[in-house]
């Protein structure tokens, strides 16, 4: 079974290094759109500073919903996705290591390139940590909730478009939680309870998730 | 042992098939013919279990896939209509990549004497995407040559794209698989002479029920 999780790992990995301009897209996406709103609503250090975590964790959010959308849709075109239905390891552990490896491509630099995104905010330094440490815990989990969306919506028309009427409500809590977190500290009450639920909901996608995204994936081949 | 018990199978709302049975023993080839949109493919797909029969069961070795699961899927090699290869990964990574998910590993060099059966020596380190159709179908195909260990193959018009010395080649291959006592159902189009084991053929056009 390691031998498998290895594997899929390393052959997600790979297409994604040799399809690069896709993550690319993700990347300058994120970026972009976080370094519109100083631009947009002026030079006032207050108000730059209060709206930070906010715009950073909804830009995050879009970009994972962004690259959600093709996680299967093209294993699902050629065939790939049959054969890893048909495999003989149960399909939640190969789900498992795809959302890893899913995860590690275009969730994880968000996370590394957020606080350097945060100087555009003023962000006070103090507060980096504990934003970087909210989408460490909460972009799991935004992969793991996209990820039965897009298994809901494979091969359908207009997907993308129910995907993210699907998907946008179940990301609320995470939304609240992940910014919530960043102002909860710079109000001086401290971050611990809003992380500590995330990273609940993050055990919560990571124990259920890839059950319901085998499950969907069984009914896509239908 | 593969057994269908009078299965039936729909397709939106129309019937393709009803009370089909048959039995598979070690060493035989079912043929599946019948024109187009008569329910081939949708029949291999139920044997992978893939689709749900809408009555009747599937057993392998006298218990239902749909309980089965994993410990059926390890017995079988289902090669589709789509080869399953993923354009931006050599022919030898999407070997790899397959045998991966059937729990095999081969190594780089069994990898190598698989595809070099199927006439790909040299084509073995090039992206999938600059192949011609019918060497991606040999590199779909090359899989059986690793797949020695599963004794059901399930192939969808495995001969499609390819040329004379390949569909011998491959023909070659389910031979020797029948002989070792394996078990090979597909469909064709082919006229196909495979010398080893016993042939069986099914006419989904004669069992059309509706």
């Amino acid at each position: 079974m390691n031998a498998l999780l290895r594997a899929v790992i390393r052959r997600d990995l790979l297409l994604a290094w040799r399809r690069r301009s896709d993550i690319a897209t993700v990347i300058l996406f994120f970026v972009i759109v976080i370094s519109l709103f100083p631009l947009g609503v002026g030079p006032e250090p207050n108000l730059l500073r209060t709206i930070a975590p906010g715009i950073i964790w909804v830009a995050a959010l879009l970009a994972c919903m962004l690259s959600v959308q093709y996680m299967f849709a093209a294993d699902h075109a050629d065939g790939v996705l049959d054969q890893m239905l048909l495999a003989a390891t149960p399909l939640g552990v190969i789900v498992i290591a795809r959302a890893f490896a899913h995860w590690l491509i275009s969730g994880l630099p968000l996370v590394i390139l957020s606080p350097i995104l945060a100087i555009q905010f003023d962000l006070p330094a103090e507060l980096s940590p504990v934003l970087t440490l909210s989408l460490l815990l909460g972009t799991p989990v935004l992969t793991l909730i996209g990820a039965i969306g897009a298994a809901l919506t494979l091969g359908l028309r207009g997907g993308g478009m129910l995907l993210a009427l699907l998907v946008l409500p179940l990301y609320v809590p995470v939304l609240i939680l992940g910014a919530g977190a960043v102002d909860a500290v710079s109000a001086g009450l401290g971050g611990e309870a809003h992380l500590l639920l995330l990273a609940a909901q993050l055990v919560l996608a990571g124990a259920f998730a890839p059950w319901a995204i085998a499950t969907a994936l069984r009914i896509s081949a239908e | 042992m593969l057994e269908a018990h009078n299965i039936e199978i729909a397709r939106g709302n129309r019937r393709l098939f009803s009370s089909l049975s048959f039995a598979l023993a070690p060493g035989t080839l079912l043929l599946v013919t019948g024109s187009n949109g008569s329910g081939k493919t949708s029949l291999l797909r139920t044997l992978c279990g893939l689709l749900a029969p809408t009555a009747g069961e599937i057993r392998w070795q006298g218990e239902n896939i749909r309980s089965l699961r994993e410990e059926y899927w390890k017995h079988l090699v289902y090669i589709g209509h789509a080869n399953a290869l993923k354009d931006e990964l050599t022919a030898s990574e999407n070997l790899g990549a397959l045998c991966a998910l059937s729990g095999t590993e081969p190594r780089a060099e069994q990898r190598r004497l698989a595809l070099a059966h199927f006439g790909l020596a040299d084509r073995e380190h090039v992206p999938v995407k600059v192949l011609s159709q019918g060497q991606r179908r040999r590199t779909a195909l090359a899989r059986l040559a690793l797949s020695t260990m599963q004794p059901l193959w399930v192939l969808d018009e495995p001969f499609a794209a390819l040329d004379n010395a390949a569909q011998l080649q491959a023909q070659d291959i389910i031979a020797r698989h029948l002989t070792a006592g394996g078990m090979v159902v597909m469909t064709t189009h082919q006229d196909v002479q495979i010398p080893a084991g016993s042939t069986a053929e099914l006419n989904l056009d004669q069992s059309a029920g509706r």
